[in-house]
């Protein structure tokens, strides 16, 4: 007996409750028609019993297409019961489970188009981003997996980064980007910075220093010279003395005018009165380390992609290619 | 004559006259909703965009506009059949106001936004304490009425609505077990199922798929069994028939609810049965289809010029071909590719539009002018004219979404030689834009047809007066 191992049942005995009560209806709803058919039949005659007038019952017999239809779908049942898991804990003949079909198709897969994708994994990112096979297969999965968020032109919207330009929070050399797809990113900007004593005033006049470094000016009443007063104490400690940010530990630079929750004033004042949180989600387990290099030679590649400091000692050149 | 005594047309007037009415309402918000896929800035406020709005529409087509038919067509029947006027006229009358003061309170909080997110069972628990109270005084209506019947045996349509009204207060009652919130130590009007994990999505769709076995199939068939023989003045094509489907249909019916939860945590077995019953299920729902429209035979002429019974048969004709569509969409590997798609939503509508609707519109047709004092509607070209745009906008409709969903499920699952995915998820939403156009255009027949419906309703009533027709005799044959 093939077991199901794939079942709720806690013990035997429910296992059994459930194989009698389905095979009882189910043969039962043969044996009910079989009783039914065998009843008296008077054609064009009706039964004599007269409601509402008129509302009268001819006593026709079944029709004889409609029987064998239900005996048919009887008969198959009890043959799907016997073939596929439907009876309790029993498995079916023919060891079919609906996780067992998963396994298979994915294995199928596997065999499939592992090795395609293996091919790309021994080459380093730069190199398959140059190449254009790899380029169309990245863009496919980046817009499977990830144009949800970024969108299909890859450049993003409030709070989801622009990864077409060169600006990257957590770094864009090849290995970076890797990592970041491969783990995920978590992102938090605390309110008020580090400085929760902040009143409404000291925030618009942090704001009005941090467009200043963008060349923006500040429409809010916010002061330049108080803000830049007030940036060591309360935003440094992240974003650098002189707000270029760290992208080792995802602090966003100040001065490059990329803001990725919008460039008006009152965004980045929400911004600094209520704080931030964001995430990256981490497709390391879910895609592979093969697709996801391929994901990050096509983010690479799409035009903001930063080199390693020091040469990969083995890369090919890519004007070579 | 044996009395001055009449039937209690009343509360069978106030429930006709109200499924026209929530009939336009329920129909309109599917119109805005399948407005609203295809052009989104429709969704304007919280309180009217779609995700609040499509319960709204589903609980009031079904419970709204099909609850308000049933209760006037089976108070209607089952005096007549019983010969002998409705139990508790009192409480009868309480069934009417109490429902639609259920209807009311839906229509108030689902776009405040209280839902308890179970399909069909969206409405939360203080409504639900309605609810029970509403159709515990129904049965007690309609059971007394059949307990006081002057003849010994029990017409066909009553078994019908009998098992339908057993089967929802059961269904209602293990579907809607909840937990309320008490935020601060007060208590809310939300609430949280009694169930958790695979289990309430076991019990949600045992009660989701009954909803459509016992509310929107056995009830309708009750109503069929009755208004059918009736307006085509035959009798019904075969008792034995009558039998056999009805409790291999009530039997089957209570097993089919895992073929909605295919390919998901519920074990395999309990997917096999409920696949399984779903096939058994086919001969049973056709035999309701078999005995309505045989017994039109010997009366085929009278569909040339009766737009009531044209209604009727072909309520039967999309009730055949939804039932045979269902039991192929709960095998496993057609599930596979149908789950999920609008060819679910295609299909529900076939048997919304096409069966229940017209079975409804058709017997409400039949009801009016013999409750308003009334030879007949106010004007027949108009029933006509009514039936061709409903037919119409009912194939536009459900053509519409098979074709989208067979190409969704097609488009889903469709892979390049590389194994990528060849769509994104977008391409199939971009693709299914023309079809979504197409069924605004056929839900807007639709609801064209009821606003005929009603014209006719109100210059049928405005030229009549209610009358309440006297209590005739069993016959003699009795």
């Amino acid at each position: 007996m093939n077991l199901n191992i794939t079942n709720d049942f806690i013990n035997g005995f429910w296992s059994m409750y459930v194989i009698v009560i389905t095979l009882v209806s189910v043969v039962g709803c043969g044996v009910f028609l079989f009783m039914q058919e065998r009843a008296n039949f008077t054609a064009g005659q009706t039964t004599g019993h007269i409601w509402d007038e008129t509302l009268a019952e001819y006593n026709n017999p079944l029709p004889n297409w409609w029987r064998w239809l239900f005996y048919i779908t009887v008969v198959f049942g009890l043959v799907y019961f016997v073939l596929f898991p439907g009876l309790g804990s029993f498995g079916g003949k023919l060891g079919w489970t609906m996780r067992g079909q998963y396994d298979q198709e994915m294995d199928a897969a596997k065999a499939k188009y592992d090795p395609l994708f293996n091919e790309f994994l021994k080459k380093d990112i730069m190199t398959v981003a140059a190449d254009p096979k790899a380029k169309e297969i990245g863009q496919r999965l980046f817009l499977t997996y990830c144009a949800q968020c970024h969108g299909s032109d890859a450049k993003g919207g409030k709070g989801f980064p622009n990864l077409t330009d060169n600006d990257w929070l957590w770094g864009g050399t090849p290995e970076r980007i890797q990592e970041t797809i491969m783990k995920g990113r978590d992102a938090v900007m605390t309110p008020k910075g580090v400085k929760p004593d902040m009143d409404g005033q000291q925030i618009k006049d942090v704001v009005a220093y941090v467009r200043s470094l963008s060349g923006l000016d500040s429409k809010s009443g916010g002061s330049v010279e108080h803000g830049k007063e007030l940036f060591p104490q309360a935003c440094a400690a992240c974003h650098g003395p002189e707000a270029k940010g760290n992208p080792e530990a995802g602090y966003p630079n100040l001065t490059d005018k990329v803001w990725l929750y919008g460039s008006q004033e009152a965004d980045q004042i929400e911004t600094v009165t209520k704080g931030r949180v964001n995430r990256m989600p981490a497709w390391g387990d879910f895609l592979g380390e093969a697709k996801v290099h391929l994901l990050a030679a096509y983010v690479w590649g799409l035009g903001g992609g930063v080199k390693p400091a020091e040469p990969a000692p083995v890369a090919a050149p890519v004007a070579a290619q | 004559m044996q009395s001055q005594a009449t039937y209690n047309y009343k509360v069978v007037r106030q429930f006709a006259v109200m499924t026209v009415i929530w009939g336009i309402v329920g129909m309109l918000v599917g119109v805005i909703i399948a407005s609203q896929l295809v052009w989104p800035q429709l969704n304007i406020i919280e309180y009217l965009g779609y995700g609040r709005l499509r319960p709204l529409h589903t609980n009031a087509v079904i419970f709204a506009f099909g609850g308000c038919a049933l209760f006037a067509t089976s108070y209607y029947s089952v005096q007549r059949t019983c010969h002998t006027p409705l139990f508790l006229p009192g409480l009868a009358a309480f069934t009417f106001w109490g429902w639609q003061l259920v209807i009311l309170l839906a229509a108030l909080s689902f776009p405040l936004g209280f839902t308890t997110g179970k399909e069909y069972a969206e409405l939360e628990w203080p409504i639900d304490i309605l609810i029970t109270v509403v159709w515990v005084s129904y049965a007690i209506v309609f059971f007394g009425t059949l307990a006081i019947r002057k003849v010994s045996h029990i017409y066909v349509s009553n078994w019908f609505f009998a098992s339908f009204i057993i089967a929802i207060a059961v269904l209602h009652l293990v579907n809607s077990a909840e937990i309320p919130v008490f935020a601060a130590g007060i208590l809310t009007p939300k609430s949280y199922s009694a169930y958790a994990g695979v289990q309430d999505a076991m019990v949600q769709w045992w009660y989701g798929h009954n909803a459509v076995g016992f509310f929107l199939t056995a009830a309708f068939l009750g109503m069929m069994y009755y208004f059918v023989p009736k307006q085509a003045g035959r009798p019904i094509y075969s008792y034995r028939l009558s039998v056999v489907h009805f409790w291999a249909l009530i039997f089957t019916y209570m097993w089919a609810g895992p073929h909605h939860l295919h390919y998901t945590a519920l074990p395999d077995w309990a997917q096999s049965v409920g696949m399984v019953f779903s096939l058994i299920l086919l001969a049973p729902s056709w035999g309701g289809m078999i005995n309505g429209i045989m017994t039109l035979s010997g009366a085929w002429h009278k569909l040339r010029d009766d737009p009531i019974l044209k209604f009727m048969i072909t309520s039967l004709s999309f009730y055949g071909m939804s039932t045979f569509e269902g039991p192929m969409m709960s095998v496993k590997s057609v599930n596979a590719l149908s789950h999920y798609t609008d060819w679910t939503v295609g299909h529900v509508h076939s048997g919304a539009l096409g069966w229940v609707g017209m079975i409804s519109i058709g017997s409400i047709y039949y009801l009016l002018p013999r409750l308003f004092g009334k030879g007949e509607m106010y004007s027949t070209r108009l029933i006509n004219v009514h039936f061709w745009i409903a037919t119409l906008g009912t194939v536009l409709y459900i053509a519409a979404l098979w074709i989208s969903g067979v190409m969704q499920g097609l488009m889903w699952r469709a892979t390049n030689p590389d194994g990528t995915l060849t769509y994104t998820f977008v391409e199939a939403v971009k693709a299914s834009y023309p079809f979504w156009t197409i069924r605004v255009v056929g839900g807007v027949l639709y609801l064209v047809g009821m606003l005929l419906m009603a014209y006719n309703m109100f210059k049928t009533i405005a030229g009549g007066k209610a009358v309440d027709a006297p209590v005739l005799a069993p016959a003699a044959a009795h």
